[in-house]
């Protein structure tokens, strides 16, 4: 498949347009593989086990014991073929094997020969397979083209989520030692330095100094980031891309606006300085469960009232969805609070109260619209009510921002595109279809941007920001046209300096 | 004989359908499921996740929102069938009550409709590349008899009519294990040869969907993950070794 040509104005952009099947177009799409260390640091194998073939059957069995999804998942597909057109990577390669429902047979394949009655004795009539080299090489392709977004559990009929066969494919991957590269290493970050990134106590430390000094040159006002603070009330758990680049940063400078604008008593920890949690996209329970725990631990230790999640999309489905389950119970935090909260929760709930003050003409030379993040759409809630999800991040940018505008209704909210860089895809190796996934999400953009001259576009999601800001220029957007929700608060906030307060005593 | 032959087949696919589905069902319903996984936005109530698993099973939801073609024939195909079964209730029960009566115009109308259904699903199978892709021989099978099933029915009704009479005395007696004397028209034994295999192969094939769809964990569960604690056994286990 080739690319549309970026700028193109032939025809309008259709983000849903169904490609011509190319199969095996992706077949060589892989990651690399983890090294040995990182896969024993894990409690992996350090390479292909000898009878690599029974530990893998031996491993989808003990899974399909333990998590009912994977079984209901494999016996109730009827290959009707709702789900066929609905994965971005499909759309945006044309290859077979990335309809979910092909990507599922994958593994369902292999389930019917080993699990059940007619694969084991009518193989050829249910479509049954041995586990072959090349079946798991298979796996490996395109296992790591699903990001585990959940697009096509909202239109399968019986609700079945890829999310779940890709991320047991993973699993049993690993468990025979062909672990992925990207996440395995991150994994193991996390629990010898706490972040995904590798910043140690004291490169953090020296990097919140850095910004409190920027935002006081910048503002005039002393905005703290407290790292390691015991007694805090709030304990701010956020990914630790956040620290690290733009327009990540920008989106902690918001946070720490909004926390000093409400004169919150909040903290960042060493210990858990990452809101990401890849265990889940290696499908581990276990290694999510550690992961998790590091937060727990953390919260123990500063002695906090209340935990907030910053912008992440994946993390916060293992924060909302998954902590209490892995990490509670929260008994010792304040029950009156979510637990978890959403960064975007908090700054919602202190807009509601009139507690935050913002001049919207700061970000007048933005037009703006929002990209609905997979995870925090499909796996996720914000407020009380179903759906808070996505009105609370939109009802933040329309206050904060003067010009905003929707992308086509078929590809936000529930049927949002994952921006082609989720679940573990978002290593080099993978930009290829990185970018390809990523068109049904620019195509949106670019009508958007055609129709309402928008020029940025807002994420809450690390990945997200990471993702777009290397594809978006290939479509004709600046680097810097994907934004933090909360760089746009940032933008807006007013904040008070200390002898302003003193101006208005007198 | 032949009547012997069809009494055991109703027996043991009776048994077959009954055990298998038990089983799968049960099996369903042991698995835990260890994580709270909704898809979102999901109800925060059971009453709501009830009414979102009524609006899936009766008008197809989500089915609905993915595309309106599969949806139009498989619910098509689906809601006749219903109807059709209930219309073959007369032949189980005696007296008949009157409104089972009154319907069974409309249970004949809805065999063609089922069989329109059908012939619709399996036309997308052969002309939409991405579902020809995705089909296997089951697929087809499961088509071939399922529109076995029904043109056979309807031959019976409009063709070449078999004793119908005699054929509600078989079942009747079958089910008070008194065997009678089943008509040996070919369409019949055809009809009812093809209901029994379906029958068979129910809870050994992809159909188990009509069970499944209620212990999707993405469909079926409550989104409350903040404020009740979800705790599969397996994982509990593992908090042995949590120090606080």
């Amino acid at each position: 498949m080739d690319a549309i040509v970026p700028g193109s104005d032939a025809d309008r952009l259709d983000p849903l347009e169904i490609p011509t099947l190319c199969p095996g177009a992706m077949a060589a799409s892989q990651p690399w593989s983890a090294s040995p260390d990182h896969q024993k640091a894990l409690g992996f194998p350090g390479e292909l086990v000898d009878d690599w073939q029974n530990v893998a059957i031996a491993k989808m069995g003990e899974l399909l014991e333990k998590n009912r999804a994977l079984r209901v998942y494999l016996d109730s597909c009827v290959k009707c073929g709702a789900c066929t057109d609905k994965c971005h990577y499909f759309l945006g390669t044309g290859d077979p094997k990335n309809m979910p429902v092909a990507r599922q047979d994958l593994l369902r394949k292999v389930y019917r020969r080993y699990f059940t009655f007619t694969g084991k004795y009518f193989p050829g009539l249910v479509g049954a397979e041995e586990l072959t080299k090349e079946v798991i090489d298979d796996w490996y392709s395109y296992f790591h083209q699903c990001s585990q977004c959940r697009r096509c559990s909202v239109f399968c009929p019986y609700g079945i989520d890829t999310a779940e066969i890709s991320m047991a494919g993973r699993e049993i991957l690993d468990a025979i030692g062909k672990g992925q590269k990207y996440c395995n290493e991150i994994i193991g970050k996390v629990h010898t330095i706490g972040n995904n990134l590798g910043l140690n106590k004291n490169a953090l430390r020296s990097t919140l100094e850095g910004l409190e000094e920027d935002i006081e040159d910048a503002t005039g006002v002393p905005v703290k980031l407290p790292l390691d603070q015991k007694g805090a009330d709030i304990l701010l758990v956020t990914p630790s891309a956040d620290f690290f680049a733009e327009p990540h940063v920008d989106g902690l400078i918001g946070y720490a606006k909004v926390f000093h604008a409400a004169g919150a008593s909040w903290t960042i920890s060493s210990y858990a300085s990452e809101a990401a949690n890849f265990g889940m996209f290696i499908g581990s329970y276990e290694q999510m469960r550690l992961i998790s725990l590091r937060i727990r631990e953390a919260a123990l230790d500063l002695g906090v009232k209340r935990i907030v999640f910053g912008e992440c999309g994946h993390a916060w489905r293992v924060a909302y969805s998954f902590l209490n389950t892995l990490a509670g119970p929260f008994d010792f935090l304040d029950q009156r609070y979510p637990i978890p909260q959403h960064i975007c929760e908090y700054t919602w709930d202190l807009i509601q109260k009139g507690a935050l003050e913002f001049d919207k003409s700061k970000n007048d030379h933005i037009r703006l619209t929002y990209h609905d993040s997979c995870n925090v759409a499909r796996a996720t809630r914000m407020g009380d009510q179903p759906g808070g999800q996505f009105e609370i991040p939109r009802a933040i940018l329309k206050t904060v921002c003067n010009h905003y505008f929707d992308m086509a209704q078929d590809t936000i909210r529930d049927q949002t595109f994952c921006c082609g860089g989720g679940g573990g895809l978002l290593t080099d190796e993978l930009m290829d279809i990185r970018k390809k996934g990523a068109s049904p999400r620019m195509k949106a953009l670019k009508t958007v941007s055609e129709d309402h001259g928008v020029t940025h576009m807002a994420a809450i999601c690390a990945i997200c920001k990471t993702q777009f800001a290397k594809v978006m220029p290939e479509w004709g957007f600046e680097r810097d046209a994907i934004l933090s929700v909360h760089q746009l608060v940032s933008n807006a906030i007013i904040l008070h300096k200390p002898e302003e307060e003193n101006d208005d005593d007198r | 004989m032949l009547t012997t032959i069809y009494a055991c087949l109703f027996y043991g696919a009776t048994a077959i359908f009954l055990a298998g589905m038990v089983l799968r069902v049960t099996r369903f319903a042991r698995t835990p499921a260890p994580l709270k996984i909704p898809t979102m936005p999901a109800p925060t109530t059971k009453s709501g996740v009830a009414y979102r698993l009524l609006r899936e099973v009766t008008v197809f939801e989500s089915l609905f929102r993915a595309n309106k073609w599969i949806w139009a024939f498989g619910w098509i195909f689906h809601v006749a069938l219903a109807v059709v079964l209930i219309r073959h209730l007369r032949y189980f029960v005696q007296p008949v009550p009157s409104l089972l009566a009154l319907m069974q115009p409309l249970g004949v109308l809805a065999g063609f409709a089922m069989v329109a259904g059908l012939v619709g699903l399996w036309g997308r199978r052969l002309i939409v590349p991405r579902i020809r892709y995705i089909t296997g021989p089951s697929d087809h099978l499961m088509l071939a008899l399922l529109v076995a099933i029904g043109c056979s029915g309807l031959l019976m009704k409009f063709v070449a009519h078999t004793d119908i009479v005699a054929v509600k005395t078989f079942f009747l007696g079958l089910m008070r294990f008194d065997i009678q004397p089943l008509p040996s028209d070919p369409i019949l034994l055809v009809h009812l040869g093809l209901v029994a295999t379906l029958m068979i192969v129910f809870p050994f094939s992809k159909l188990v969907h009509a069970a499944g769809v209620f212990f999707s964990p993405s469909r079926n569960q409550v989104d409350d993950s903040r404020e009740r604690r979800h705790l599969a056994p397996w994982a509990a286990k593992l908090e042995a070794d949590r120090a606080r």
